[in-house]
């Protein structure tokens, strides 16, 4: 049976696609966002976590595609009944394309509904050889300058971009996307930047919803308790007028637009 | 809300709660007379409801459209010394107790001590009970392995049904004087009891019809006086409403309100029933007043809308009356659990809901008062746009209205023999319990803690708390070689326990039966007076009594934890366990981390622990359900607490879940506080595993973060959320939606958050004024968020 490596599920996931979800977060990200608050999904492999409360935790673990199930199932009352599933979520779920595969087509194969949590920067050919599996893409879009992108994030969007347009060039995604731009004052929110985002989604023929998530400063403590260096230093989360004004620059071109999950 | 409504219901909001002794008074004076020698039981109940209507004092507070009141005045709240005689002492604690005070004036203090107390030492019937019961009884009483209601209160839980709504109580007497005609005194041994109830029955009808006709009087008289013309017309109509109803059927939306008012001021005069007597299915009720305004173009919605509030404004004017000792402990509040049902369906079976449901839900937002408390009836036929309304509302934080399946209630009454279109024309009312309305006498009759009878098997039938040998003998903890051993051993202790419970219940039921009927309430509800039969004898369609059970989440895991440490990985024995316990984990930190930790909790949708659950759910049913009362019903189970589950916890010491002694247990079903830590879905999938459509109901709570209800997104998942536990059969769900970090506050900061209400078990009330060990409960209840 195959394996991978996971941190976390989540029941009750009312923001990671339609209706009531699971959420499976898979470990391993190919992204090191500055301000990333799960710093605990980046490194691939179990790891140490050293708290105030927890002592000595360990985070990840390794679980089969039918222990993933065994929990994912009990729910499947709650998907029915509000159009809901399985959300892969992460980290990035394609870093461990086997595992995703497997758990994807298990759900299929129980008929419950699939959504991908993903960074984008992953091979088209793992998402096309997946593609028929999945109902849903969460796809994230954070910065469209490639030189800023590199900075931030640490490596180039041209495979992003590129994946994004081949999957909305399809025209069952073009709706079944939702694209989550995080909001980080001075870096992903200058008009520059949100301006360039419109217009690729523009151009591509997007008419899904867009989530825009604001910068979230909870995730400094986990840096520490995980050992790990936190660059982007203490920015203010951006103030609920900012967020309207930008969601309201989306909504001029796109029906749907919200502020959060 | 108009400038009226606005003047009442900050009234309502600023009256204290007093003790009227007026009640007792009165009831001393008729009961020093000769009549009570002259005539049988219920002919003197009769009239000594008669004298109370006669001569209490009425009043017609300014501005008000619906009149009426239990007392003197608004909060002005009386005593049944027929039923306990509050002791000077008992005032005393009543007036300086911090939480749920009654003012004592020195008149009242001196009434009692002069005249109530020494007439009716020895008569009440809490002293005959207490005098009756048998000393096994008392001593597992007084260990609170279960409670008593009816040692305070009458045997009341019912609730009106359409009825009431549709005669007035002319009707009810031609319907008194058929059944007088129709005896057989050749053939019914019965013939002359019968007639004794009936003639009771028309005196009662024909007292309240007088006490309506005082009102009519006193509006007339205050009409010719006022200066004000708006006011006068007002008073001119109310004296014409008092005059029509209660006498004949109300014709009118307002004449329907006052009719009912009348009869609910004539129930609870008559006796302290609670819980829980209210107009029952309340839109359904009032819908076809509102067709008949409408065809002859009369209706005003506006007017509509404000007698609805005023009507809200008159439950929240009347303190459940004030309860002494244990029974204070169970349901420690002000609130008299009148708990108004909309939605639902209609008794053909298509879905319920009306304009007067959207007006109640409306009435319920604007006027946010803690009674009457009120629920909605969702079946697979309610619309969602229904649900979300009544979310909407319940988002604001205070626990209104209650969230009921009512597909799963209609199941439950049907499966205890009731009439399916009977069952559609009911409800929830109390906290979760269902009923007949109108037709079912559903007494509750005490509270049973589940886990104090473990801890009586734990120590071989010995209470360490009461030191006594209260239990059987069923084996020292050296004899239990496997998990079953101690389960049947736990099986035996809860058959013993509920059995002393049950007898108990024979006696003083009939003690009720013969003594002290209930002659006004048994005109309204069927078929008392088909039968001439009183409401406490028997007399209804439909008789269950309730024995409600409590402690499922703590007993599972305290069970959990047993099984797990002990029998299934052997990392301590059982003597060394329970060694820990009797020591309150002192020393044991470690150990008592691990329980907390590291050991299957109920709610989290874990078959280990839930199945558990289940099998004490199971046993205790078949211990309970169908058995016959000796008023001719059956016993029957549910599933709720009141406040009971922090007295249940403050007589036992550590249990295996790792609680510390005197802690509350688990309320309802839900999960014990902080255990559940998968989230709400887990949650409702482990309550579901209970058979809830085998109980007359079952409450589970639900916290959540108010950032939840933030949005329609999180509404309608909400909504989802509930639709699923209701097509798994779950009976009734509620929310807090409230953090923590606000609760705290409140707690530091009393005077700052008065008017922050939450959900204690089946009802809501101030936080400030509920005990601390009540509040740190339920801060420590699991809150679910979003991510």
């Amino acid at each position: 049976m195959v394996s991978g490596i996971i941190f976390d599920i989540k029941k009750f996931a009312i923001h990671d696609g339609p209706g009531i979800r699971t959420t499976v977060f898979f470990k391993g990200c190919p992204l090191k966002c500055w301000w990333c608050h799960n710093p605990e999904s980046q490194n691939p492999t179990p790891q140490k976590y050293i708290s105030g409360f927890k002592v000595n935790e360990t985070i990840g673990r390794i679980i089969s595609v039918k222990e993933v199930f065994k929990e994912v199932e009990k729910d499947i009352i709650y998907y029915d009944e509000s159009g809901g599933g399985v959300t892969f979520s992460g980290g990035e779920p394609f870093m461990q394309p086997k595992f995703l595969a497997a758990l994807l087509s298990q759900a299929k194969l129980l008929e419950i509904n699939t959504v991908v949590d993903t960074s984008g920067y992953v091979a088209w050919k793992l998402i096309k050889s997946m593609l028929s599996y999945i109902d849903f893409f969460l796809y994230d879009l954070k910065l469209f300058d490639s030189k800023l992108h590199y900075k931030y994030i640490g490596i180039d969007n041209s495979i992003i971009l590129g994946n994004l347009k081949k999957l909305l060039q399809l025209m069952d995604y073009r709706q079944n996307i939702n694209i989550r731009i995080p909001i980080i004052p001075t870096i992903t929110d200058t008009s520059e930047n949100l301006t360039q985002i419109r217009d690729f989604l523009i151009q591509n023929n997007f008419s899904g919803k867009i989530n825009l998530l604001p910068y979230n400063p909870l995730g400094e403590r986990k840096y520490e308790d995980l050992g790990m260096y936190y660059k982007l230093g203490y920015i203010q989360p951006p103030s609920s007028e900012k967020m309207e004004e930008i969601r309201d620059f989306f909504l001029e071109r796109f029906n749907q637009c919200i502020i959060g999950g | 809300m108009n400038d009226r409504i606005r003047k009442l219901r900050e009234q309502s909001l600023n009256a204290t709660p007093e003790i009227s002794i007026e009640r007792a008074k009165l009831l001393t004076e008729f009961y020093s007379s000769d009549a009570v020698q002259q005539y049988s039981t219920p002919i003197v109940r009769a009239l000594a409801f008669k004298y109370l209507l006669e001569h209490k004092k009425i009043c017609i507070n300014e501005e008000e459209l619906i009149v009426g009141e239990r007392g003197p005045a608004p909060g002005a709240t009386p005593t049944y010394p027929e039923i306990c005689c509050h002791t000077v002492k008992d005032l005393d604690i009543l007036n300086s107790r911090e939480k749920i005070s009654f003012k004592v004036s020195d008149e009242t203090r001196k009434l009692t001590e002069t005249l109530i107390l020494p007439f009716w030492k020895g008569k009440s019937i809490r002293d005959k009970i207490f005098q009756a019961v048998d000393r096994e009884w008392i001593d597992a009483y007084e260990a609170g392995i279960f409670t008593e209601f009816m040692e305070q209160r009458a045997p009341g839980h019912t609730v009106a049904g359409k009825q009431v709504f549709q005669k007035g109580l002319r009707d009810f007497q031609d319907e008194i004087q058929e059944s007088i005609n129709n005896l057989n005194f050749f053939t019914d041994p019965e013939a002359f009891t019968k007639r004794e109830q009936l003639n009771a029955m028309h005196i009662a009808a024909e007292a309240l019809i007088s006490y309506a006709e005082r009102y009519a009087n006193l509006a007339r008289s205050m009409a010719s006086q006022a200066q004000d013309q708006q006011r006068k017309r007002e008073l001119e109509q109310i004296a014409q409403i008092c005059e029509y109803v209660p006498a004949n059927a109300p014709r009118t939306f307002w004449e329907a309100l006052q009719h009912y008012w009348f009869i609910h001021i004539g129930v609870i005069t008559e006796l302290n029933t609670w819980d829980s007597f209210n107009p029952g299915r309340l839109d359904q009720n009032l819908f076809p007043f509102l067709q008949r305004e409408q065809n002859e173009g009369t209706w005003d919605e506006n007017f509509a809308r404000e007698l609805l509030q005023a009507f809200w404004i008159k439950f929240n004017n009347q303190p459940a009356p004030p309860k002494v000792g244990v029974t204070a402990e169970e349901s420690n509040t002000y609130t008299d659990f009148c708990n108004i049902n909309i939605g639902g369906l209609t008794t053909d079976g298509s879905d319920g809901v009306n304009e007067i449901s959207y007006m109640i839900l409306d009435t319920i937002e604007e006027m946010r008062i803690l009674q009457p408390s009120s629920n909605v009836q969702i079946s697979k036929k309610t619309p969602d746009r229904f649900l979300k309304r009544a979310l909407k509302i319940i988002k604001t934080g205070f626990g209104q209205p209650s969230v009921f399946n009512c597909d799963a209630i209609i199941q439950e009454l049907v499966r205890q023999g009731k009439d399916l279109i009977d069952a559609r024309l009911s409800g929830a009312s109390g906290c979760v319990e269902v009923g007949a309305f109108g037709k079912e006498a559903y007494i509750l009759t005490g509270y049973f803690n589940l886990v104090k009878v473990l801890e009586i098997t734990l120590h071989n039938g010995f209470d360490p708390r009461t030191q006594k040998q209260i239990g059987l003998k069923t084996g020292e903890l050296s004899d239990f070689k496997t998990f079953d051993d101690l389960f049947s051993a736990y099986k035996k202790q809860l058959k013993h326990f509920l059995d002393i419970k049950i007898k108990g219940n024979q006696i003083i039921e009939q003690i009720w039966a013969t003594q002290l009927p209930a002659v006004f309430l048994s005109i309204i509800i069927d078929d008392c007076i088909k039968n001439g039969k009183d409401y406490n004898a028997g007399g209804a369609k439909y008789n269950s009594s309730y024995i409600q059970i409590v402690g499922m989440g703590s007993i599972s895991d305290s069970l959990a934890a047993l099984k797990y440490h002990v029998f299934d990985n052997h990392t301590i024995k059982l003597p060394e366990f329970v060694k820990i316990l009797d020591k309150n984990f002192v020393g044991s930190n470690e150990f008592r981390q691990k329980l907390l930790k590291e050991t299957p909790k109920y709610g989290n949708d874990d078959d280990y622990v839930d199945c558990l659950a289940h099998n004490v759910f199971e046993v205790v049913f078949s211990l309970v359900d169908g058995r016959p009362t000796s008023k001719g019903g059956q016993y029957r189970i549910n599933l709720l607490p009141t406040t009971v589950h922090v007295y249940f916890g403050s007589v036992i010491g550590a249990t295996p879940d790792g609680r510390e002694a005197k802690m509350p247990l688990s309320e309802g079903i839900s999960p014990v506080q902080g255990a559940d830590i998968q989230g709400p879905t887990a949650v409702i999938r482990s309550a579901a595993k209970l058979d809830h459509l085998r109980t007359g109901g079952t409450l589970l709570n639900q916290k959540f973060n108010p950032s939840l209800f933030h949005d329609n997104i999180g509404i309608q998942k909400i909504l989802h959320l509930i639709r699923a536990y209701f097509k798994m059969d779950g009976h009734h769900i509620q929310f807090n939606v409230v953090d923590a970090e606000t609760l705290r506050a409140a707690q530091k900061n009393p005077e700052q958050y008065r008017n922050l209400i939450v959900r204690v078990a089946g009802y809501s009330d101030y936080f400030i004024n509920l005990g601390s060990q009540l509040q740190n409960e339920i801060i420590r209840r699991t809150e679910h968020q979003s991510f």
